[in-house]
């Protein structure tokens, strides 16, 4: 109410030239009416115009555009050509689903998930409670773990190139036990290396996370199982793990996203999916056939199976994991 | 007693671990840059002044732009922190201080836009951005995908919510608008929520690789990341040092972002980013 009264004070005030009298008294039941169609403040909505504007142009249309064109049998034009692109029903879908290649790459995403989620999920959270638990050196520690999450993949990526490579650093420490043929060039190492990089990339941001939800877990309860007899250990599963439960369910749904877009990982590191397409991702693929070859109709459909894939993988892991009451 | 102490530098032990993990490839890039002959062993992670050269900088310097990679990259991330800030600040403010229909229907979007991964959106976004408007090789079409970021959005709102609802309409009364009040009286007292989401904006377009890759083709408006990438898929081979020239162009792509970060560290902390996510 007393907002109210505040916004009708303040447009008065913001127009001081407005007649009295009984044109007020109409003006009122107008101004009544749009607010109950716009709500109390509909400056908000000009506010917010440009926002939804940029969501509708950026999100919401190529998402449909996409699902549309997956469906045509669509291919680039010159701008303005008056091109035929008919309706095509699941043709493309047909295109994919016999596409050998599809399936290796979604069975590449899935070795990457299986090694990249609970990587993740395990050391992040043991990094966020161990950082919780100091006192000195924390922004240190803090500033180190978070470097390679804000450094640009390309740079970070070279150096994983010169390090990994057949006469790298790793393979000189190895000495005898490198791997022949070795890391980004073996059919079978090629992805768990690239899982591990990206791993590595973004275990900052998950720490962060982590140290968000550690904030949450009431201190009383590592007391009540200290006074148990409990020590660090029985602590850390017993009251840290359920406690930050909310979390974990974040970081995997969102490392496991991450991990369905790979793309500047595989390209560069192993150039472009090698070796044989062991390390092909979805999204490399997506760019090969739609971009590079021209199939702008069969990319969409992969993009779209892709989404369709990590929705079911959501609900699965929602399912497993539990605790999604945030 | 020493039960606790023993725990204390077993923690210790493990965070430095981590540490070294995170930080040697940092290092080794540093130190490979000003390699002028590359020694792979393990020796060779210890600069040896003998071999200590500039040359990669120059080598990479080349055959590609350092200098004008460095200003797209700026020129691309300066439009998205400017449409960040200015657009984003509307909306978060929208969202937590006014009362209008669909402000709840907005924020649920502005939560779903961060789960929906771009990668999904390339292909219509290219076919519309490149072919239908013609923007390929602009700045415009690089900048309009990242425009307004909506986490960003989120933690201002959250920042915005946090301010007394008395001091709105107190100011309200004395007849202030809703520009003015935004302008001078919400915005100094969120001030460290402008920094915490200007980090966070600037690290995705000055790190993109994929869509500034696909939209640029002419090198002269290629944003560093992707000329680095060009380099080392096509031209690396060519050079006298391919690591060190390789190096060399990684350390000129991290050092903005990197001590962006370590000089407003304390500004990139777990509530905002928490919350921000979260919602």
């Amino acid at each position: 109410m007393t907002t109210d009264v505040a916004a009708s004070a303040g447009r008065t005030g913001g127009d001081p030239g407005r007649p009295a009298g009984p044109a007020a008294g109409g003006d009122a039941a107008t101004s009544r009416r749009r607010r109950r169609i716009l709500g109390a403040q509909p400056l908000g909505i000009l506010f917010s115009a440009p926002y939804l504007a940029f969501v509708v142009v950026v999100f919401a249309w190529p998402i449909v555009f996409a699902v549309w064109m997956s469906f045509q049998d669509y291919f680039f034009a010159a701008p303005g050509a008056e091109v035929d692109r008919p309706f095509v029903g699941f043709d493309n879908y047909v295109t994919v689903l016999t596409d050998p290649d599809v399936w290796q790459a979604f069975g590449n995403v899935g070795i990457f998930l299986l090694i990249n989620v609970p990587l993740t999920v395990i050391l992040s959270i043991v990094l966020a409670t161990a950082l919780d638990r100091i006192v000195h050196a924390r922004t240190f520690f803090r500033v180190s773990y978070y470097l390679p999450y804000v450094t640009a993949s390309v740079a970070v990526v070279s150096v994983w190139l010169f390090l990994f490579a057949r006469n790298g650093l790793v393979n000189n420490v190895l000495g005898p036990l490198a791997p022949d043929p070795s890391w980004l060039v073996n059919s079978s190492l090629a992805m768990p290396t690239i899982a591990l990089f990206v791993t590595w990339k973004g275990l900052g941001f998950y720490i962060l996370l982590y140290l968000a939800a550690l904030q949450n877990v009431p201190k009383e309860l590592y007391e009540s199982v200290a006074v148990d007899g409990g020590g660090r250990v029985r602590q850390f599963f017993s009251v840290t793990v359920p406690g930050v439960r909310p979390a974990t369910l974040l970081v995997v749904l969102l490392s496991t996203i991450t991990g369905a877009n790979l793309f500047t990982e595989p390209y560069l590191l192993t150039g472009g999916g090698g070796p044989n397409g062991a390390s092909t991702s979805p999204v490399l693929l997506i760019y090969q056939r739609g971009i590079e070859q021209g199939n702008p109709d069969v990319a969409a459909a992969i993009g779209v199976i892709l989404i369709v894939f990590v929705l079911i993988l959501a609900a699965i892991q929602r399912k497993l994991v539990g605790g999604d009451e945030s | 007693m020493r039960r606790a102490l023993g725990s204390k530098v077993a923690l210790y032990v493990v965070l430095s671990l981590g540490a070294i993990a995170f930080l040697f490839p940092f290092y080794y890039m540093v130190v490979g840059s000003l390699q002028t002959d590359v020694d792979p062993t393990p020796a060779g992670a210890f600069p040896d002044p003998a071999n200590l050269t500039g040359d990669n900088y120059a080598a990479i310097n080349e055959r590609i732009n350092l200098l004008q990679g460095l200003l797209n990259s700026g020129i691309f991330t300066g439009g998205v922190l400017l449409g960040t800030v200015v657009f984003g600040v509307l909306a978060g403010y929208a969202l937590a201080v006014l009362q209008w229909r669909g402000r709840s229907a907005t924020f649920a979007l502005a939560l779903l836009v961060q789960v929906i991964p771009f990668q999904l959106l390339m292909i219509p976004l290219y076919v519309m951005i490149a072919r239908d408007y013609g923007l390929s090789d602009t700045y415009m079409g690089m900048i309009l995908p990242f425009f307004i970021n909506s986490t960003a959005v989120i933690i201002f709102r959250q920042y915005f919510l946090q301010l007394p609802p008395d001091l709105f309409s107190a100011a309200r009364i004395d007849g202030a608008g809703e520009f003015r009040l935004l302008w001078s009286v919400a915005l100094p007292l969120v001030r460290p929520a402008l920094l915490t989401a200007v980090l966070l904006t600037f690290i995705g377009p000055w790190n993109e690789f994929l869509w500034p890759f696909l939209i640029t083709k002419e090198a002269s408006m290629q944003p560093l990341a992707v000329s680095l990438a060009n380099f080392i898929s096509n031209i690396a081979a060519s050079t006298s040092n391919p690591f060190g020239a390789m190096m060399a162009g990684a350390v000129v792509l991290a050092v903005p972002a990197v001590t962006l970060f370590i000089v407003f560290q304390r500004y990139f902390t777990t509530n905002d980013l928490g919350s921000g996510v979260k919602g």
